[in-house]
């Protein structure tokens, strides 16, 4: 920690570049995660309108596009700081690695972006301007764009982990073969991972607002309808997620055991690991302090074996390890919040199942507090990915600390003191606007107000002026 | 660079030679349609102060909300573009110009959450100002960025070698200045066209002042470049070019011509397509001035392009998407035709 300090006050500008970056995309990532699960819902809701003709999906499709809409704008922008991030903070990583990552970005962009922002107009401001089925359409499109955007930003990002499928001349990475650069080794179990844990990162806030308005005795039958919504997804996706990290685990014990090793904390990979409960990896003396562990846990989960060996820490140099406690506990921050999830969604399954749910009101009362579980759950996890990955940007490639700008440190520092200062003050007016729009409570008419021109009676779809 | 114009000039063009071309035209296109469709809703932000009431506020608003995420959708493209088929050009240009680019992107973070917290907040003052200073200082930045660009940028072993402020002359505030009259220029003539009644008169009004300093802006930049660096000079005031390149100038003064009496004549839609003429030849200029280099002065589109497979893959997927992009943008357009009328609001 001390040598934290030190670089910092030395104007470090790896340091800082890495401070600066890891702060905008952990915030960013808040929002693609949130927006990719309500974007699904949304669609869910308009195709179930659209189909049963109910009045209560409408009016919780309308509710939802709002907090959408507000979450989406947040997304957008502090989206685009990240598309020139990229140059401003690691110019070097963009010229050794531009070839091959470049494509995958543009591809993100013109596939995604302008989907998602062309449908997101005429989802919120579209109204009874158009057609049922348009609307629908839009809902649907939208949905599909986060989607895709998820698809080549992963891409991207496992392209970073794994690298495949090209090769290096004069230190710079020429594309080999596409296929294997966009679908590469970690790829579909990264992206499964994360747009599941998108889906249940919007399904415990839908879980979370159904019970807080079930509590309160409002809209009832919206209510129960999220409730239901919620829960049959999650009582699905909750226990696939473990499942699916497991697999991710496994591949990345296949191409990045050092990560392995970090998150489990195992030092010596001539021994079988104890699985730890709590300790503190220290580097000075190589092993874990305070520790709590269960003895062959850890063989047993990563190698299935319970002597199973597998890479340990001491396997490679100190200067190539990941910063240990941010990989450690940000595994187990996760874990425990998957575990907590798992739970929660079997458990009010088995409720809604035996139709005791509607009355359970202290399972009600903990799901109504804990909508952050996901977005918990998605930047520690995302802490191990990224911090695992360390001390290289292109795991084996290219190292972090070669990758970054040549820029003062004074100027990132600056920076990273603004962008601490203004996504606080926009992010607080964010959820203070969110929780504004959930108290106040799920409204009739709201989408033909947002349409300028109806609202004045000019134009319909069906009339051209 | 000699090399490729050579193969060029002998008619052996090659695809890596070809390639960049193709990429320097796509990036150009999408940085106007940036500037333009963005320019007008960055334009409207710039605008806000000067306008009488919230009525107003909310009606100019109103004209551009189910567009602007389309419109700096550009802008991402455009960084992405020119990380995609000009790696070497990213990674100088945005270290280069690391601060007014983050303090532009900041300054996007507000105005773009101000669309959807302006018409949930109680208090619309402090996010009418959030929305100004937002898009004034975008556009302020922008400026600064093009005019950093225009005077050259430091290049030492493929790296940007300059220091932190270098962007920071009195040229480049100017450009800065420009862009910011641009922008709301195309604003104010923008809602000529998408409102009526009072708010219309106002823009009229300050359409023509504001088309004035955009002229009097163009006329600095033309006549400051070539006295200031010899290689804009020599592309304009040699002969043939000089033949070629007169056009360029005197249609510039005809459509400003124009669009005065168009807007004196109150007409609607005409005002605002003569800015997108203004503008469109104004970067013609910037073209002429600077190509066939990507970062003057000495890294051309040729030195700085991507590997020709990258370029190729992404070309692939841009001449299958862009015309699907282009129809959709058009829809939403279409869609959302006609003025908005007083009492409108979009919350």
């Amino acid at each position: 920690m001390d040598h934290v300090i030190d670089h910092f006050m030395a104007l470090d500008p790896v340091l800082l570049a890495r401070l600066q970056f890891a702060f905008t995309i952990s915030f960013h990532i808040i929002f693609p995660t949130f927006t990719i699960g309500i974007a699904a819902y949304l669609a869910t809701l308009e195709v179930l309108w659209g189909w049963t003709g109910a009045d209560r999906y409408k009016r919780l499709a309308a509710f939802w596009t709002k907090i959408f809409a507000v979450s989406f704008a947040m997304g957008v922008v502090s989206g685009i700081v990240l598309s020139y991030q990229i140059g401003t903070n690691w110019s070097h990583f963009s010229a050794v690695a531009g070839n091959v990552i470049g494509p995958l970005l543009g591809y993100e962009v013109l596939m995604a972006f302008f989907l998602e922002a062309s449908f997101l107009g005429i989802l919120l401001f579209g109204g009874d301007l158009v057609p049922r089925w348009l609307h629908v359409f839009s809902a649907v499109a939208v949905a599909v764009g986060t989607s895709l955007s998820a698809f080549w930003i992963l891409s991207a990002n496992s392209w970073m982990q794994t690298p495949e499928g090209y090769t290096m001349r004069d230190g710079i990475a020429y594309p080999a073969d596409w296929f294997a650069i966009i679908f590469n080794p970690s790829f579909p179990y990264r992206l499964a991972h994360m747009l599941n844990a998108s889906f249940l990162t919007g399904a415990f806030v839908v879980l979370a607002v159904g019970a807080r308005y079930l509590l309160a005795g409002r809209h009832v039958e919206e209510a129960r309808t999220m409730l239901r919504m919620a829960l049959s997804l999650t009582a699905v996706l909750a226990p696939l997620q473990l499942l699916i990290g497991d697999m991710h685990a496994e591949n990345t014990l296949k191409y990045q055991p050092t990560k392995i090793a970090a998150m489990e904390a195992h030092w010596d990979g001539s021994q079988p690991a104890a699985f730890e409960f709590f300790a503190w990896p220290d580097e000075k003396t190589q092993s874990n302090l305070y520790s709590i562990a269960m003895p062959h846990l850890g063989s047993l989960l990563v190698t299935r074996e319970w002597n199973g060996l597998f890479p340990g820490l001491n396997d490679v140099p100190a200067q190539d390890r990941p910063p240990l406690p941010n990989v450690f506990f940000g595994f187990r921050i996760m874990v425990a919040v998957g575990m907590y999830m798992i739970a929660a969604a079997l458990f009010g399954a088995w409720l809604l199942w035996r139709e005791k749910l509607f009355e359970t009101r202290w399972y009600l009362m903990i799901v109504a507090q804990t909508w952050w579980v996901g977005f918990i759950a998605v930047i520690s996890g995302w802490v191990v990915s990224e911090s695992g990955r360390q001390p290289w940007i292109v795991f084996g490639l290219l190292r972090t600390a070669d990758a970054v700008s040549p820029v003062p440190g004074a100027s990132v520092a600056t920076t990273l003191i603004l962008f601490v200062v203004v996504y606080l003050t926009v992010f607080s007016f964010g959820i203070y606007f969110i929780n504004r729009l959930i108290a106040r409570g799920i409204q009739e008419t709201e989408l033909a107000e947002r349409t300028p021109q109806l609202a004045t009676g000019h134009v319909t779809f069906e009339q051209a002026p | 660079m000699n090399g490729a114009v050579n193969a060029a000039m002998s008619g052996n063009v090659d695809v890596s030679t070809l390639l960049p071309v193709i990429w320097a035209a796509l990036i150009g296109t999408a940085v106007a349609l940036y500037v333009i469709l963005d320019g007008f809703d960055i334009g409207i932000g710039i605008l806000f102060p000067f306008a009488r009431n919230d009525a107003d506020r909310d009606r100019m608003l109103a004209t551009i909300a189910p567009f602007w995420d389309g419109n700096e959708t550009w802008l991402v493209l455009g960084g992405a573009g020119l990380l995609v088929a000009f790696p070497r050009a990213y990674s100088i240009v945005m270290p280069a110009f690391y601060l007014p680019l983050i303090v532009m992107l900041l300054a996007l973070v507000f105005r773009g959450v101000t669309f959807e917290f302006r018409g949930l907040a109680q208090r619309k003052p402090f996010w009418n100002a959030v929305f100004a200073g937002g898009s004034t200082l975008a556009a302020l930045c922008q400026g600064l960025v093009l005019g950093g660009l225009v005077q050259g940028v430091k290049i030492e072993n493929g790296a940007y070698a300059g220091g932190a402020f270098d962007w920071a002359t009195p040229f480049g505030l100017m450009c800065g200045f420009g862009v910011v009259a641009g922008y709301a220029l195309l604003g104010s003539t923008w809602l000529m066209m998408k409102t009526d009644g009072e708010l219309a008169a106002r823009a009229a009004w300050q359409a023509k002042e504001l088309l004035a300093a955009v002229l009097v802006f163009m006329a600095a930049v033309s006549l400051y470049t070539p006295l200031a660096f010899p290689r804009i000079a020599q592309r304009w005031l040699t002969l043939p070019n000089l033949f070629y390149l007169t056009p360029v100038p005197i249609l510039t003064l005809l459509i400003a011509f124009a669009q005065w009496r168009a807007i004196e004549a109150r007409r609607e839609a005409a005002p605002f397509l003569a800015t997108i003429g203004l503008f469109l030849l104004g970067y013609l200029g910037l073209v002429i001035s600077t190509f066939p280099y990507m970062v003057p002065p000495t890294l051309t589109i040729w030195d700085a392009a991507a590997a020709p497979s990258s370029q190729l893959f992404m070309l692939t997927g841009t001449l299958l998407l862009l015309p699907l992009i282009l129809g959709y943008t058009a829809f939403t357009y279409w869609l959302f035709r006609g003025k908005v009328h007083e009492g409108a609001t979009y919350h």
